[in-house]
């Protein structure tokens, strides 16, 4: 896939000292959905600001469809819309009008009928002559969205979309990315949930303490990363392992009931027939069996855990 | 080199429209107060002070008030106009678009400028209920009037970028800039003043304001016509380079 968005040797250092970024890099791929975890503080929002214009880097480079953040901004700023964390609108606007207003200031002129097909999308039609303040949290974050939508960008910034929103809004949100992607746009979502990620992601990168530690395919993390459990219920407990099972490394858990044998499931050598035949053999009768692979995010907290 | 010509109008339309949602703060509050100007001191005072240079005292402060309605309106419309979004963090939305720091003060002043001219010219209406009004020169009169809004407008800007809080957005125009418009000759001729006074008065800039404008309107002037524009002129670049200075810098806009 072609890059949309590359990002060199980024650095961030604020007036307080407090260095937000590391030299980071990075290339978004036209038309990916990307997810950056990462806990409270690592740069995620720091990041965003940077190739949205809003915050200046102190070293390294952002271009977007090859111009540069700073010297061409106009160009870069008009393919990307920014969905902010925070719920910054006007109070006494009308939804339609500050629609327009984002339209305009992106230099679109007004188009009636695109502005009406979005907010329908975001079901937010009915609520268009409704003034911000009368709206709920959720429709006050969708029309974060509208607006950020309205002047038909390419790439989409949504930082933290879903902070603080109630399970069905977060997975309405899930299906409007799922399918603002389909429509074309790329989609760069910073998160603190990692089922989030696990969701809707193509890729995922993890930030913390302004280093970007990891990114790849979401799958191939998992693939890579990931740890494979198999738990062994035995119908009679013991109380130790016996001597002809120790080469497996198992541990017995569940007052003496259960053998649970964790495994990289890259390891070509592993025999889980001849483990069986091990447990046979031992004299052990098998009650049930179950297999359990480690989520995005235990690797997540697995990584950040080691950077610190 | 091209424009976000849309961008300017939607920044325009906005604030434009905040003043018309707002029309009893906007427009009718300040034509009130100046009514009541024209009553306090046209009618109380104007029957002890019967005429100043050949013009009648009530005539005669017709263009000092105007003025003070200009710079505290220019100065509040523009401030307010460019703090509330930093206030409420709406203002990221300008600051990630693509449009330049010099679109988005033609959008904002240009704003705030219009909505003091309108306030000038209704109060302008509204004084020649209580008085006879004529203007010499109407052309160095509009000229004046719109200068002023523009250049107020800007000095407001500059306030609503630098304060961080509502107590620092109402210090300058309440502890300075009103001191300044009253004793700069709203009320009354520089020359009544004893000596040294006049001495003293000749440092405040708004002298120079209300002076050229009074011009304007009954060709009597405390200082040169000349020198009034230059003073203006001169203010106005200073505020020029201030705003510049400040968006080079991303001054109280970017980290």
């Amino acid at each position: 896939m072609q890059t949309i968005v590359s990002i060199s040797n980024l650095s961030k250092t604020y007036a307080s000292g407090h260095q937000a970024l590391k030299n980071l890099s990075l290339e978004i791929k036209r038309g990916e959905i990307l997810a950056l975890l990462g806990p409270n503080g690592a740069g995620k929002t720091t990041l965003i600001s940077i190739i949205c214009g809003l915050v200046k880097a102190t070293a390294g480079s952002v271009t977007v469809d090859g111009f540069d953040n700073v010297t061409e901004f106009r160009k870069t700023r008009s393919t990307i819309g920014l969905v902010p964390q925070e719920l910054t609108l006007g109070a006494f606007d009308k939804v339609i009008n500050t629609l327009s207003f984002s339209r305009g200031l992106f230099g679109k002129k007004p188009n009636s009928a695109y502005l009406e097909q979005l907010l329908n999308d975001l079901s937010l039609w009915d609520k268009r002559n409704s003034e911000i303040l009368a709206l709920s949290g959720g429709m006050k974050r969708r029309v974060l969205i509208a607006k950020a939508l309205a002047h038909e960008p390419d790439i989409l910034f949504l930082d933290e979309p879903t902070a603080g929103v109630d399970v069905e809004l977060r997975k309405d949100m899930w299906a409007l990315v799922k399918k603002l992607r389909e429509s074309g746009v790329t989609i760069i979502l910073t998160t603190h949930y990692i089922e989030e990620a696990e969701e809707i992601a193509d890729r995922v990168g993890v930030i913390s303490n302004g280093e970007l530690l990891l990114i790849d395919n979401k799958q191939s993390i998992m693939h890579k990363l990931g740890k494979k459990q198999i738990s062994i219920e035995l119908k009679n407990t013991i109380s130790a392992i016996p001597d002809s099972l120790s080469s497996w490394s198992l541990e017995l858990s569940g007052a003496g009931g259960q053998l649970t044998y964790t495994y990289d499931p890259l390891n070509s050598d592993i025999d889980i027939s001849g483990l069986m035949d091990a447990v046979k053999q031992a004299g052990l009768s098998l009650k049930d069996i179950n297999t359990s692979q480690s989520s995005l995010e235990e690797i997540f907290v697995s990584l950040v855990k080691k950077k610190s | 080199m091209s424009i976000n010509i849309q961008a300017i109008k939607v920044i325009y339309k906005y604030e434009m429209l905040r003043a018309w949602e707002t029309m009893l703060q906007s427009f009718i509050s300040p034509v009130i107060s100046t009514a009541l100007y024209f009553v306090v001191f046209g009618a109380a005072i104007g029957s002890r002070i019967q005429e100043i240079e050949g013009v009648p005292y009530g005539t005669f402060i017709v263009p000092g008030l105007l003025m003070l309605a200009l710079l505290t309106q220019s100065i509040a419309n523009a401030s307010f106009g460019i703090f509330f979004p930093k206030f409420t963090g709406t203002i990221y939305e300008v600051m990630s678009a693509p449009i330049s720091y010099m679109e988005i003060l033609i959008g904002y002043v240009g704003a705030a400028a219009t909505k003091s001219l309108i306030i000038g010219f209704i109060i302008l209406g509204t004084a020649g209920f209580f008085v006879p009004l004529e203007i010499a020169h109407p052309i160095w009169m509009l000229s004046f009037l719109i200068l002023t809004c523009i250049t107020f407008s800007l000095f407001g800007f500059i306030i609503g970028l630098w304060a961080n809080n509502f107590e620092k957005l109402q210090l300058i125009p309440m502890l300075v800039i009103t001191p300044l418009v009253f004793l700069g000759g709203t009320f009354y001729s520089v020359s009544m003043l004893p000596p040294a006074w006049q001495t003293v008065t000749l440092f405040n800039p708004v002298v120079y304001l209300i002076s050229g404008f009074r011009w304007s309107f009954f060709e009597v002037a405390d200082v040169s016509v000349g020198i009034s524009l230059a003073v203006i002129l001169l203010f106005l670049a200073i505020c020029l380079m201030i705003v510049g200075w400040m968006f080079k810098t991303g001054y109280r806009l970017k980290q």
